[in-house]
């Protein structure tokens, strides 16, 4: 394995440090991936092997739990991730006709990425905001009241901003 | 220390509360906070004689921003910038509500109104775990502390043993608010009387249901109830520390939760000898990843552990061998925040309120097809209809009232006949559905129950961890078939290989989500059978949601524009220019798009 000594490793290797002082420290793994993807944007397969040597647990264990929880992302991600609320809310208010729309303007299919990397479009479970239903997040950023007008010009919108 | 508590500005003085729900967040209540500081300044106001608080949802999102002021706690809803400067002028500096934004509706009778004042949205409700939401700075423990705030910890932890405190929980009755009912006082008796070196409490706000969001808004509006429920049940079972495991994406409620354990600790609330008795104890936040089958109690302890949330059998349960092997006592967020309340103002008042076997409130988060969508409390007995029709408006453009989906994925679907219905554990079990952990979805005339069915169980199944086969196997064979019925493929049979396979995975399966995964579907087909019979033997969707079992049409509005011809992707329309079109229906995929392009609306559905 080659050890790239970067910023970005370095400020994994030390939150892994504090995890490791922690009693019960291989019950952290959860909360060194969330770091991990929040340096990197995803988890990629070095990093990964990387945690297993430095914490001491079987890349298989690392694996299977990365693949487990829909959270983590193991291919990099477009710049303005699209999350679209699949909620029962949503969803008698129409999403699946938000989603639809998403996937003709974006031509990407649900957990892909757009090749120019500007979106990737996502299903989420409730986001919780049903009062504004059908609704989606771009990044941290709710949108509410969508119809596939809307949609359509929202998507316009992100892309006039560019990348 | 008394002394630096006794702060009565809190509620008395002139006081702006806003909601910075994602609801009212997306209405424009960022705005509104940046502007209130420009008007602050014009008006010569200063942050010392006006407090502004942030709230965290207060469940009023269909009228949002919403905005509580005091005095007089009056409520405005839809406010936009252009009034902000009439609130301050005439309500903050001259006292006089604006009469032209208050929300208000029918009379009210609780002792809630003394809080919220006369507001019909709140009449029918009685708040005992939300009582703090909107009324006090979640952010700030010297607003928890001046309602009361840590009274009952310093009560349990000066004048009553531990096992007093697990007597009087359970003598209040209470059960648990995720969606069991299990009763809490005895989980805790189990969990203090397990033999163990070390134990552990844990708060479940991995709330993953699909429309609910009670515990998001719990937390985010008053932190710090939950966190002195936990504490309190960390004493009495014995246990020294706490752990809250949360959705990762609640990063709101989160950071509201990470600065309330701070505070705590500095007012030597969390840490070494609490309030300086013997008691030690510490809680920390932990984030799940997204899996829904993580609010299943093994499940999320695996979780916890840093392993894939798969549940296991039970027995041994939790209370004796949990979390690392220990005695682990887990509740939901809602169970923990009624705790203090349940202290403090005793076993006796608590069981006073709701039913025989279902004591105090229970919060549901009511959204779909209703005016007003948002979270209501309401006493345990309250009927299905008083919260659709009183307190949630009933259902916009006077559309008829179809059905109402309690318990989320787990849950039933309840026709009109059982609007009446109570709520309680038992009664809600009885009519074919769960209290669940409280998501409540209004469905109206426009809505497919054979599509909300298999909506359902498509999540149940994505969610499935594929331990045990009836479950993994089982769902996917009734999405299966529920696919094939909403496609006009459904075949004769059908609906009894549906209520077999959901029988058997309600009995097999070895968790929570597979015991009652097939009850949407099983609820729809006992109360909506005709639906299902007629999407199988007549290939129709009254509803007009299900798509392939629509005949497309022109009408003869059509002027003959081409343009559903152009974008036909099958070949499916005839007719030439400036004459009337026509769909073939063997060739058409039925897409919608000539619907879509169609500018006359000329292209109809049958």
């Amino acid at each position: 394995m080659t050890k790239v000594k970067d910023e970005r490793s370095e400020r994994l290797r030390q939150y892994m440090d504090e995890c490791r002082e922690k009693e019960h420290s291989e019950s952290q793994l959860i909360a060194i991936l969330h770091k991990a993807q929040e340096i990197y944007g995803y988890l990629p397969r070095e990093v990964m092997d990387e945690i297993a040597h430095y914490m001491n647990i079987p890349t298989a264990h690392i694996w299977g739990v990365a693949t487990f929880y829909h959270y983590f992302n193991l291919e990099p991600v477009g710049k303005y991730i699209v999350s679209v609320c699949m909620g029962t809310a949503c969803y008698v208010k129409g999403a699946g006709k938000v989603l639809e729309t998403l996937k003709k303007e974006l031509g990407v299919e649900v957990g892909q990425t757009t090749e120019d990397k500007m979106f990737t479009l996502q299903e989420a479970r409730c986001l919780g905001a049903c009062g504004l239903a059908p609704v989606i997040m771009v990044n941290e950023k709710i949108h509410g009241d969508l119809d596939a007008e809307r949609t359509a010009e929202l998507i316009k919108e992100y892309r006039n901003r560019g990348g | 220390m008394a002394e630096k508590y006794k702060r009565d500005d809190v509620v008395a003085a002139r006081v702006i509360t806003l909601c910075d729900g994602p609801g009212c967040m997306h209405k424009g209540s960022k705005e509104l906070l940046s502007a209130l500081k420009d008007g602050f300044r014009e008006k010569g106001l200063s942050y010392r004689d006006v407090k502004v608080n942030l709230s965290g949802c207060l469940g009023m999102c269909a009228r949002g921003p919403v905005m509580i002021v005091n005095p007089g706690y009056t409520i405005y809803g839809n406010v936009g910038k252009a009034d902000l400067e009439e609130i301050l002028e005439e309500h903050i500096i001259k006292g006089k509500p604006v009469a032209r934004l208050v929300i208000e509706e029918n009379h009210l009778y609780n002792k809630f109104f003394r809080v919220f004042g006369d507001v019909g949205f709140f009449g029918k409700q009685m708040r005992i775990a939300l009582r703090n939401c909107g009324i006090i700075d979640p952010e700030s423990i010297d607003d928890y502390l001046a309602l009361r705030g840590y009274e009952a910890l310093a009560r349990v932890l000066s004048s009553m043993s531990p096992e007093e405190v697990v007597e009087e929980v359970k003598r209040s009755g209470l059960r648990g608010r995720g969606g069991a009912g299990f009763p809490t006082g005895l989980k805790w008796d189990f969990t203090r009387k397990a033999a163990g070196e070390k134990k552990y409490v844990i708060c479940n706000a991995d709330e993953g249901d699909p429309g609910a969001f009670m515990d998001r808004s719990a937390i985010e509006g008053d932190p710090h109830t939950v966190l002195e429920g936990i504490i309190i049940g960390g004493y009495a079972v014995g246990a020294s520390r706490g752990i809250i495991y949360i959705r990762a994406e609640y990063p709101l409620a989160i950071r509201r939760l990470e600065k309330a354990i701070k505070d705590a600790r500095e007012h030597g609330i969390i840490g070494e000898n609490i309030l300086g008795s013997d008691f030690s104890f510490d809680v920390e936040i932990k984030l799940g990843a997204g899996a829904f089958v993580c609010g299943e109690e093994t499940a999320l302890i695996h979780s916890i552990e840093g392993s894939r949330g798969m549940p296991r059998p039970r027995p041994p349960f939790p209370s004796v061998s949990g979390l690392f092997g220990e005695p682990t006592l887990i509740n939901n967020v809602e169970t923990w925040a009624n705790i203090p309340v349940i202290i403090m103002d005793g076993a006796d008042w608590f069981s006073s309120v709701g039913t025989e076997k279902s004591k105090g409130t229970k919060v549901f988060a009511v959204a779909g097809k209703v005016r007003n969508t948002g979270l209501v409390e309401v006493p345990m007995g309250t009927t299905l209809r008083e919260i659709i029709f009183d307190i949630g408006g009933g259902i916009p453009e006077d559309k008829k009232f179809k059905a109402v989906q309690t318990g989320g994925p787990s849950g039933g679907c309840l026709p009109e006949e059982y609007l009446d219905t109570p709520i309680d554990y038992e009664s809600l079990a009885r009519a074919g559905s769960i209290m669940g952990s409280g998501g409540m979805i209004v469905i109206d005339e426009d809505s497919c129950m054979v599509g909300i069915a298999r909506f359902f169980l498509e999540f149940t199944q994505n969610e499935s961890c594929g331990k045990c086969t009836p479950c993994r196997e089982g769902t996917k064979r009734m999405l299966e078939i529920l696919t094939r019925i909403t496609e006009g493929r459904g075949m004769e049979g059908d609906i009894e290989k549906l209520e077999r396979l959901g029988k058997t995975i309600k009995k097999a399966s070895l968790c929570g989500l597979g015991q009652s995964a097939p009850n949407p579907v099983l609820s729809t087909i006992k109360n909506f059978r005709e639906e299902y019979e007629e999407h199988i033997k007549e290939k129709k969707c009254r509803s007009g949601e299900c798509r392939n079992l629509l005949e497309y049409y022109i009408t003869e509005d059509c002027v003959g524009c081409t343009a559903c011809k152009k974008v036909c992707p099958a070949g499916a329309v005839t007719g030439s220019p400036r004459e009337r079109h026509a769909i073939d229906i063997e060739k058409c995929i039925k897409c919608g798009q000539c619907l879509a392009a169609c500018k006359f609306n000329a292209v109809k559905t049958a």
